[in-house]
């Protein structure tokens, strides 16, 4: 009785097959549409769900898998940079501010990832979406827990960490990357997908996972290099999932591309202008450099964005719009987010500084046509006022832009010495933007942006102190007040870096790990 | 162009008028003056003349600036929404037509920030 | 034509895997940065199996790529035996 059976193992093309396809069923009970409500409104028409494609065609059991690997590698490192006091190894103790600006203003979103693609997945009445969704949504809740887990060890140690999730609702700064995804989550799957899977993970996020954490590990930090580069290992799966959105639906009907181009332009607009925190860090926060903002956008955005547009043109996609001042904006965001923050030091809850002499030549070199002109002259006055004990705090709230909710501290295209000013009248009331971009996309949808939840117009309405605060009290202090409402220390979590409890500590700390006195 | 929606969807301004208590908002920027990163946000009375911003209020605002002190305010020009605007000192915001929203620049020709970087 | 990359973590796995991938693209370069490194190429890029397996002397399934992994662009191609990137221009 020698039978012999061949075992066939499945190719990984067959065994992709059997793990999506199938899983899913025309549904009887309840019709299709009142199951999936939300898969027409926003006017993409998809006729064959099962043309979805998962490059990578990773099945759910080779997922658990690898993710297990990955973490195990990284929980490793964590504990053994902790057990060996890793955070007094870091360059300098002004680092640490890139890290909390990272827990207070990137990790969040991390979160709000691992909402919107389980929203978006269970929206989709396609199974391979469904599925790819599914995968994401569990990579971006891991994102957010060891961002969470690696940066806690900071907190033992230093100010500001302490309440990222309180600050992200408050905090003036906070509600860019805060409204970015707000804007993103509420808006339908489809738009969702355009907008955090292609636009952001595709066009977007290299810039601030490759360059960014590779030059935290140049600066001694293992803590965050290890959840970086961990995060981005699933980021490359998260970028193919987006290409294959778009060609997905572009594929389906003629009817999706202009659609589709309004999203790519709207949410590469939003992104870019969020990458201004990035670009911040990477050029003033950074005490050891790699490569500059411009340098990394150079290789990251221009580089790769024009491989991937040129690739996408075959079906009439074109690069998004305000290229032409993205690519003016290279030499001047990243100087002038800085000098926004060294502005309000006093409500951030980390600390600014002025770049030392080598820095500022490095910055000179990096930027040629910008930094000595526009840029050096601010920092060199700040600098030599502050001798004297007068250390420049702006006091006064800045008028923000309406879509993107920054400062309007964005230049004109063309003049870096002009602010960029836009306004719209709607409904009897007028909006202001920091930019076409701003505006068009306002214009676009005004019904969503009149609704922004601006923090400076918030704290004029009262919006923004305790309960039971009187505002019209003896001797009300606004400041004090609104900085109590962000669970702020005063004296911390905030104002220079220069004379801050961190730098004492770590200055004493380290000398303790190096001295035996 | 409205929002794609599954019902109807109309909301008000967050920043109407009447949520401010009986002030408008003004907001009002020194052009070539970079130093301050934006232009800046003013809660102000209607009834509150402009002569006693210039005064009273914006000393506080962009005083920390070495040209605040030399500005000759007789010689400023104005914009406001980005055209040329006459401005009266004795005036109240509501006389001079200022509305809740309403952006004014000014600009002194002589003054251009620290080492005339436009800082 | 257009460079696609990959990037890579640095470290004693990745080491036989770059190794492996510039021996079968001759036409690609390796920037090594602080702690990755990143593997550019015209055109398009082929990560195959069996060279790696050469130089680790043990069976590897190429989707444990996905652990050291940092980044990558182009249209993925992956079948059993080979990774592909490429753009269509
Ligand atoms: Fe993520
Ligand atoms: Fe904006």
């Amino acid at each position: 009785m020698d039978m012999k059976v061949s075992k066939k193992k499945l190719g990984l093309k067959e065994k992709y097959q059997h793990m999506t396809r199938g899983l899913g069923w025309e549904t009887t009970y309840q019709s299709m549409d009142e199951v999936f409500p939300y898969a027409k409104y926003e006017g993409i028409k998809i006729h064959d769900w099962d043309k979805w494609e998962d490059p990578f065609r990773l099945t759910m059991d080779a997922y658990w898998k690898y993710q297990a690997e990955k973490e195990r590698k990284l929980y490793a490192i964590i504990d053994a940079y902790a057990q060996n006091n890793g955070h007094l190894s870091v360059t300098d103790a002004r680092y640490i501010n890139a890290v909390k600006l990272f827990l207070n203003g990137i990790s969040p979103l991390e979160y709000m990832a691992h909402r919107g693609f389980a929203h978006a997945g269970r929206q989709f009445p396609g199974v391979g979406p469904r599925v790819a969704c599914l995968m994401q949504s569990l990579d971006e809740i891991r994102h957010a827990q060891t961002q969470i887990h690696s940066l806690s060890n900071y907190n033992k140690y230093y100010n500001g960490f302490h309440e990222y999730r309180h600050m992200l609702e408050r905090v003036w700064y906070l509600s860019v990357p805060r409204s970015f995804f707000d804007d993103a989550i509420t808006a339908g799957p489809f738009e969702f997908m355009v907008a955090i899977g292609f636009s952001f993970e595709y066009v977007l996020t290299n810039l601030l996972f490759v360059p960014f954490v590779s030059g935290a590990a140049y600066n001694g930090d293992m803590g965050t290099m290890t959840f970086g580069f961990s995060a981005q290992s699933d980021e490359a799966r998260h970028m193919t999932l987006g290409l294959e959105v778009i060609k997905f639906i572009l594929e389906q009907d003629p009817d999706n591309l202009p659609i589709v181009q309004q999203w790519i332009d709207k949410w590469t607009w939003r992104g870019y202008r969020v990458l201004t925190l990035v670009g911040m860090m990477m050029d003033y926060m950074l005490p050891k450099r790699i490569m500059s903002w411009k340098e990394a956008w150079e290789v990251y955005f221009e580089e790769n964005g024009g491989a991937l547009f040129k690739d996408l043109a075959r079906y009439g996609i074109r690069p998004p719009k305000w290229l032409d001042q993205i690519e003016q904006d290279k030499d001047h965001i990243s100087h002038q987010a800085w000098a926004t923050f060294y502005n309000y030091a006093a409500a951030c809850n980390f600390h600014t500084w002025i770049p030392t002499d080598d820095e500022m030549d490095w910055l000179s070199q990096k930027y040629p046509n910008s930094f000595d002109k526009y840029y050096r002259p601010r920092l060199e006055y700040w600098r030599e006022e502050a001798k004297k004990g007068n250390r420049f705090y702006n006091k006064t709230l800045p008028m923000l832009c309406q879509t993107c909710q920054i400062p309007m501290i964005f230049t004109e295209p063309g003049d870096p010495t002009q602010i960029c000013y836009r306004e719209v009248d709607y409904k009897g009331n007028k909006y202001h933007f920091c930019s076409d971009g701003c505006k068009e996309i306002f214009e676009h949808e005004p019904e969503k942006y009149i609704q922004s939840w601006l923090p400076v117009h918030q704290i004029y309405q009262g919006n923004c102190f305790n309960e039971g605060v009187d505002p019209t009290a003896e001797g009300f202090d606004p400041l004090a007040a609104v900085l109590d409402y962000y669970h702020l220390n005063f004296g911390r979590d905030n104002l220079d870096f220069e004379g801050s409890e961190d730098q004492k500590n770590f200055d004493a700390w380290r000398g303790m790990a190096t001295k035996n006195t | 162009m409205g929002v794609a929606a599954i019902k109807e969807y109309a909301f008000e301004s967050a920043d109407r008028l009447e949520n401010f208590h009986g002030n408008q908002l003004l907001y009002i920027g020194w052009d070539k003056h970079l130093m301050f990163c934006a232009p800046f946000c003013l809660p102000l009375p209607p009834a509150m003349r402009l002569g006693d911003i210039i005064e009273k209020v914006l000393p506080g605002v962009f005083g920390y600036h070495p040209d605040f002190a030399r500005i000759d305010w007789s010689k400023v020009e104005w914009l406001k929404s980005g055209q040329p605007w006459r401005a009266d000192f004795d005036k109240t915001l509501a006389e001079l037509g200022l509305k809740h929203k309403d952006v004014l620049r000014f600009q002194t020709p002589d003054l251009n920030g620290i080492k005339g970087s436009a800082s | 034509m257009s460079k696609v990359f990959i990037a890579l973590q640095t470290n004693d796995d990745t080491r036989s895997i770059i190794q492996a991938i510039l021996a079968d693209n001759p036409h690609a370069i390796a920037n090594e940065q602080p702690a990755m490194v990143k593997i550019d190429a015209e055109g398009s890029l082929v990560v195959r199996r069996s060279s790696i397996e050469d130089l680790i002397g043990r069976d590897f399934d190429l989707q444990e790529l996905h652990i050291n992994l940092i980044s990558l662009t182009g249209h993925v191609d992956e079948t059993d035996d080979e990774l592909t990137l490429s753009w269509n221009t």
